[in-house]
């Protein structure tokens, strides 16, 4: 039994619509030929570059974006809609201009405004003809019937016309306009990075109404419990201590001489950016290492303090195994927390969150061990995780600010319910 | 509890059939799932045990834990789930193991190459050709009558380069005593000769050892580092995993490794074979049998318990044995592969040429103004040892018995339960016990498994199925039938008179030594290198896999696992056990899929 | 749409051994399929369980006195370090037997019991927990029957030494119990709590391993394999931690 409902974007439609329809492939009208074989590669990389099937499919359901993951935003979860090519519950009705209007203007089939979950304020970016690239693709998967009630979000924010107030805050619809003064290559990282590659969607800090703090522009936000850390070239807490190759490494192997990706950067790695091109991952890693960072001075907290004393105690005794008593880790395999900007961090959550429920890192065909850290949350209490973390962040030439018990136990209470 | 409810016979359910069934997903059972899903084949792998993984099951922050996970040896198969009986002769009462005591089985995903301590010896070049060698240089009879040694039908020339893949594997850490036939320098100069180098460097002694090789020396001996699967550096092995250097903890046998620096599939395989589409592990479901067609000459698949109780037929075109030695034996007497052995006639396939090892010990106690020896800083393959006493490398002519093994200080930590010794004559309790325990514990070497002999294959030493003793699905438990033999007591007597000059010359006070001696115990542990059952060999009158692991009885089953060993040779038998592996699976790669059938006329 | 095949066990002596098998296992028992990515969960793992402050968990009130006696006279206490009952040995033994150790947990348990020779093990049916019962019973009986009426916990230390080194020889015999083979295992298990981690009741404040030098639960000496014949330098670690792991303004969890 499938629910209709005015809102629903993509229940039932289709019988309304006179649209020629050729079996799973799609539309056939439209300035895209679906049968063309470079279009359709050409989308199939750029849906990898965008990364639809981190949103659009469950994991682990070997149904690609056939829709139905709920994603979290502040505001509540909004679910992701069904993507393939079924005519009733999927896209394979829709024309081409709705399709564009929905990825780039981030607006609905029937008009309505679509929120910014579907990062239509970075898609925008992308051309006509790449977004049509990306339908003919996705006119060729398996079509899926699975109807998504895409509307979950609660009152107020059901009411999508509250949306052209942000819209008209937030969104400066456009292609990418490359800057002549910049190479080639930064100019691909800039549109990767501000287009298909939406970094700044879980990098760039938010306002409480969800649009970007500009002025922080990739220098890290909290989202699902984590902190995604800055990405800008910062010495201190940013991608300073690496080099465009090392960046490159990590984007493409999920690992590189000083950390790996976990949580939800693993999955960006999985399903995104070891796929992408070495040159893309490196135009990528040129552009961010171009992005100065703040150079806010920070001083180490000296050794003798007490919180730095038992913290250094607990590392000797706990870490020092796998993290060595250089904090210099394994290469590739333990993370070298005396270089890590993300120990670093001004907000700890990220670090607080491993130490307390462990994390699994990445697996690459060319990075396939996936180390993964113990949970120590049954074993250290709130002071000692503040402590141990406080020691890490001051020691070896790291400064950064010290971590409260407080801000261990808040956390330690906000993931317990969460699965991931 | 109703039981009418549960009267009704059970009834398997039939899964969809892959091209591979793998029974148990330990070191052998890993090897050959890796190399056959590389052969593009759709490979399942059943594990009784669960799955385990070092960030989630042997973490840092717990792992030093003595009373646990060797006390109570936690990380084991539970007797209650699958056990032994157990007698010394043949006209004995077997009686069942209720408590593991002299060897521990393994339980889980990874098997025992979770716990092992990585101990990594390749075997002797006689020791493959035992029979005809030990004969031509000593005549037939002087070899005890009962003895039932063999040649293996492989030699170690051509298990050579199986050898040198499972050691890279593991990026085994050790010095090379014999390179191409070139003897080197700190190594071990009666080893065959290896290919190359070890992968990586061997790794760093305690004070301990250190100076029972200088002790070694003094004597004339030839001393070298035990070849360790606890790596000495960092390592990427050829599957491109990564790991790390070992730190010396003490928590190696009984416990799985924290920081990624032990040998174990987890760590070497794995992580890469999860990946691949054409594989999947089903953990917590035992298999009960495997199935033949009605002619019993071509297994169709097996037949397995979850734990939920349900069972399922897994069919497939290949069946690969690999869930250790005991269990092989034991699941081909219950699918009824194979004729079982009978002590009496001699004849029969399953069951023959059990065997065990011969373990003693020598504990040194010195003086705590003069020694420190910090013991507690080890590894589990950590030693410094002498061949000079191994297979037939010195002449037994007029000592008396065959065999022989390496002896070595080879003391892997000194966790306090069962390290704080006392002198021989010390009171078991009390306030003399107490001072004995707190003077002696940093200044004591406790080897462990120092007299590391062989042990020759009998006719009455074999398994059978228990006529008495049932399991938790009534069927009948394995009976082994092992004693001491004059000639392992033999054995082990010169060889632990020999250890124990050796830690008197490193300067001992006193000493504890301990003999191996008649009859078999079966409370006190001697290693769980057990051995032979599903034998390999040249002759299907005496063996019951071919030389390459393949069943002479059905053709699309090998067997894998010590379980092949004609006899055990003085030295632990994982190595060997893993180049088979490999061998057996070049076997099926390049010979058996091309054309299915007997790889060796019968 | 399933093909069955032929019967194979009664689905009774499954469910009842499946069952059983849940029980005593301590890690993950339940089937799963493992295939694309090595599994993981948020805060996986079996941490271990600590033993509990406060009352007797086996023990009644006249047993645990005899148990801490008799620590006691197995661990006396001296000037440097306690006892048996302060390092709190007689805890240890009494949560272990309430827990898996006490019910025999994984053994095999089914009979026909019968006595066999010594080395082919144990072949006990009601385990440690009868085994302390019954032998702390007699215990009691034969001093209250011998020392005038005083139970073994009354006794003055010397008594209480000879009365155990005459079960030790044989020449006191316990009623009803192999009173040798009693002793023998509250040796081993008094000490066995003396040495273990802290965790676990006993080894109080790591007491036994400051006493020998042994530095505990550490996982990394890589920096001391090569210092030969020099004193570790460090104090001793339990899997909960040591002094030093807290400032004196902590946080409480």
């Amino acid at each position: 039994m499938r629910k209709r409902s005015k809102i629903d974007l993509f229940a039932g439609a289709a019988a309304l619509f006179a649209v020629f329809i050729v079996g799973g492939g799609g539309a056939s009208a439209g300035e895209v030929d679906a049968q063309d074989f470079t279009a359709v590669a050409k989308g199939r990389y750029l849906s990898i570059l965008s990364d639809c099937a981190s949103c659009h499919t469950v994991p682990q359901k070997s149904q690609p974006f056939a829709g139905g993951r709920p994603i979290e935003t502040p505001f509540g979860k909004i679910v992701a809609p069904n993507i393939t090519p079924d005519m009733e519950t999927g896209i394979g009705s829709w024309t081409d201009d709705q399709f564009d209007n929905a990825v780039r203007k981030g607006i609905g089939r029937n008009g309505e405004r679509l929120y910014p979950a579907m990062p239509f304020n970075a898609y925008t970016k992308m051309s006509r003809k790449d977004v049509l690239a990306i339908r003919a693709y996705l006119n060729t998967v398996t079509a899926v019937y699975n109807p998504v009630v895409a509307n979950t979000l609660p009152f107020p924010f059901s009411i999508r016309t509250s949306m052209r107030v942000w819209d008209g805050l937030y969104f400066k619809q456009g292609e990418y306009v490359a800057d002549p003064h910049k190479s080639a290559e930064w100019n691909r990282g800039a549109f990767l990075v501000d287009g298909p590659a939406h970094c700044g969607a879980c990098h760039t800090p938010k306002t409480f109404l969800g649009g970007d703090r500009t002025a922080q522009y990739l220098q890290g936000s909290p989202l699902q419990g984590w902190s995604a850390p800055n990405i800008t070239n910062d010495a201190r807490t940013g991608l300073g201590g690496w080099s465009v190759e090392e960046v490159a490494d990590y984007l493409k192997t999920g690992h590189n001489r000083v950390t790996a990706a976990t949580g939800p950067m693993a999955e960006a790695v999985d399903l995104s950016t070891s796929k992408m091109t070495d040159d893309d991952v490196r135009a990528i890693a040129t552009y961010l290492k171009s992005l100065p960072g703040d150079g806010k001075p920070q001083t180490a907290i000296a050794a003798s303090v007490p919180e730095m004393a038992a913290g250094g105690a607990i590392y000797r005794d706990q870490c020092s195994a796998c993290h060595g008593l250089d904090g210099k880790g394994v290469d590739r395999l333990f993370p070298s927390v005396a270089n890590s900007s993300m120990a670093r961090a001004d907000d700890p959550t990220t670090v607080i969150r491993i130490v307390l429920r462990g994390a699994r890192s990445v697996a690459t065909d060319k990075e396939p061990t996936a180390p993964g850290m113990p949970s120590y949350g049954w074993q250290l209490k709130d002071d000692q995780v503040a402590n141990v973390l406080t020691y890490i962040r001051n020691s070896w030439g790291n400064a950064a600010p010290a971590v409260s018990p407080d801000e261990v136990a808040r956390l330690r209470a906000s993931v317990t319910k969460r699965s991931d | 509890m109703d039981y009418e409810q549960f009267g009704s016979p059970v009834m398997a359910r039939i899964l969809p059939k892959k091209d591979v069934v793998i029974i148990g997903l330990g070191w052998t059972g890993s090897v050959m799932a890796n190399e056959l899903t590389d052969e593009g084949l759709d490979v399942i792998a059943i594990e009784r045990g669960p799955w385990r993984d070092a960030p989630t099951d042997f973490p840092p922050s717990q792992m030093q834990d003595e009373l646990r996970y060797r006390i109570r040896h936690e990380l084991f198969l539970r007797p209650d789930q699958l056990t032994f009986t157990l007698r010394n002769k043949l006209d004995q009462q077997a009686l069942p193991m209720r408590d593991w005591g002299a060897f521990m089985p393994p339980n889980g995903v990874g098997g025992g190459g979770v716990h092992w301590n990585a101990e990594m010896w390749r075997f002797l070049p006689s020791d493959f050709v035992l029979k005809t060698h030990l004969t031509q240089r000593y005549g037939a009879d002087f070899l005890p009558a009962d003895m039932t040694i063999q040649d293996w039908g492989i030699t170690y020339d051509e298990l050579e380069p199986y050898y040198d893949r499972f050691e890279y594997l593991c990026g085994t850490s050790g010095t090379a005593g014999n390179l191409r036939g070139q003897i080197m320098e700190g190594g071990n100069p009666f080893e065959g000769p290896r290919s190359r180098d070890y992968p990586t460097k061997a790794q760093a002694q305690p004070f301990s050892h250190t100076l029972f090789a200088k002790a070694a020396r003094e004597l004339g001996y030839k001393p070298f580092p035990q070849p360790s699967g606890n790596l000495s550096t960092a390592y990427t092995n050829p599957l491109g995993l990564r790991m790390g250097p070992c730190t010396y903890c003490g928590f190696c046998e009984w416990f799985g490794c924290s920081n990624y620096s032990k040998a174990s599939p987890q760590t070497t395989i794995l992580p890469v074979l999860v990946r691949k589409d054409n594989f999947t592990a089903r953990d917590n479901s035992e298999v009960v049998k495997i199935n033949t067609d009605r002619s019993g000459k071509h297994a169709t698949g097996v037949t397995f318990v979850d734990s939920s109780g349900e069972a399922w037929e897994q069919p497939a075109d290949l069946v690969i044995l690999s869930a250790f030695s005991m269990f092989n034996a034991q699941l081909m007497l219950h699918s009824g592969i194979g004729q079982p052995y009978d002590p009496k006639t001699g004849e029969g396939r399953i069951g023959r040429n059990f065997t065990h090892q011969t373990i003693s010990s020598v504990n040194g106690f010195f003086d705590k103004t003069k020694f420190n020896f910090n013991p507690f800083i080890g590894s589990g393959s950590i030693g410094m040892c002498i061949d000079e006493f191994n297979g037939d490398n010195f002449d037994h002519g007029p000592l008396g018995f065959v065999g022989g093994g390496y002896v070595g200080q080879v003391q892997t930590g000194a966790r306090p339960i069962e390290s704080a010794l006392t002198p021989p004559g010390t009171p078991k309790w009390g306030a003399a016990w107490k001072t004995a325990i707190k003077d002696n514990y940093l200044s004591t070497v406790k080897p462990g498994t120092g007299v590391h002999g062989s042990f020759y294959a009998y006719r009455d030493i074999y398994l059978d199925l228990d006529p008495l003793y049932k399991d938790r699905f009534g069927r009948p438990l394995m009976r082994m039938t092992i004693d001491i033999k004059d000639n392992e007591a033999k054995q082990n007597r010169y060889l632990t008179d020999k250890f124990a000059d050796i830690i008197k010359a490193m300067g001992a006070t006193s000493l504890a030594k301990t003999y191996r001696t008649a009859p078999y115990d079966a409370t006190t542990y001697q290693t769980t290198h057990l051995n032979g059952g599903v034998i390999m060999g040249a002759d299907p009158k005496t063996s019951a896999v071919n030389r390459y692991l393949q069943s002479w009885d059905v053709s699309n089953l090998f067997v894998l696992g010590a379980s092949a060993f004609p006899q055990n040779a003085g030295y632990n038998p994982t190595l060997t056990v893993g180049a088979l592996a490999y061998w057996a699976a070049d076997a099926i790669r390049n010979q058996y899929l091309k054309k299915p059938g007997p790889l060796v006329d019968a | 749409m399933e093909a069955r095949s032929g019967p194979l066990f009664s689905r009774r002596s499954l469910l009842l051994s499946t069952a059983a098998l849940l029980i005593s296992t301590s890690s993950r028992s339940t089937a799963r399929t493992i295939a694309g990515a090595l599994p993981w969960e948020p805060n996986g793992g079996n941490p271990p369980v600590a033993a509990k402050l406060g009352p007797w968990e086996f023990f009644s009130v006249d047993e645990g006195r005899a148990m801490e006696a008799l620590a006691d006279r197995i661990i006396p206490p001296d000037a440097q370090t306690p006892g048996g009952k302060d390092a709190g040995s007689a805890v240890f033994v009494d949560r272990q037997l309430a827990g898996g150790y006490g019910a025999q947990e994984g053994h095999y348990v089914r009979p026909p019991f019968i006595k066999g020779m010594k080395n082919q093990g144990a072949q006990s049916e009601g385990g440690p927990r009868k085994e302390y019962r019954d032998g702390l019973a007699a215990l009691d009986k034969a001093c209250k029957a011998r020392e005038g009426g005083k139970s073994f916990a009354d006794l003055t230390d010397d008594r209480k030494d000879a009365v155990l080194k005459n079960i030790e020889d044989g020449k006191l015999e316990l009623e009803g119990v192999d009173g040798k083979s009693f002793f023998a295992l509250a040796i081993k298990d008094v000490q066995t709590g003396f040495l273990a981690d802290p965790i676990y009741g006993g080894n109080r404040d790591m007491a036994a391993w400051k006493m020998i030098g042994y530095p505990g639960a550490r996982y990394n000496y890589l920096d001391w394999v090569g210092r030969h014949n020099e004193p570790y330098p460090l104090p001793p670690v339990s899997m909960i931690g040591r002094a030093e792991w807290t400032t004196n303004n902590s946080g409480a969890r």
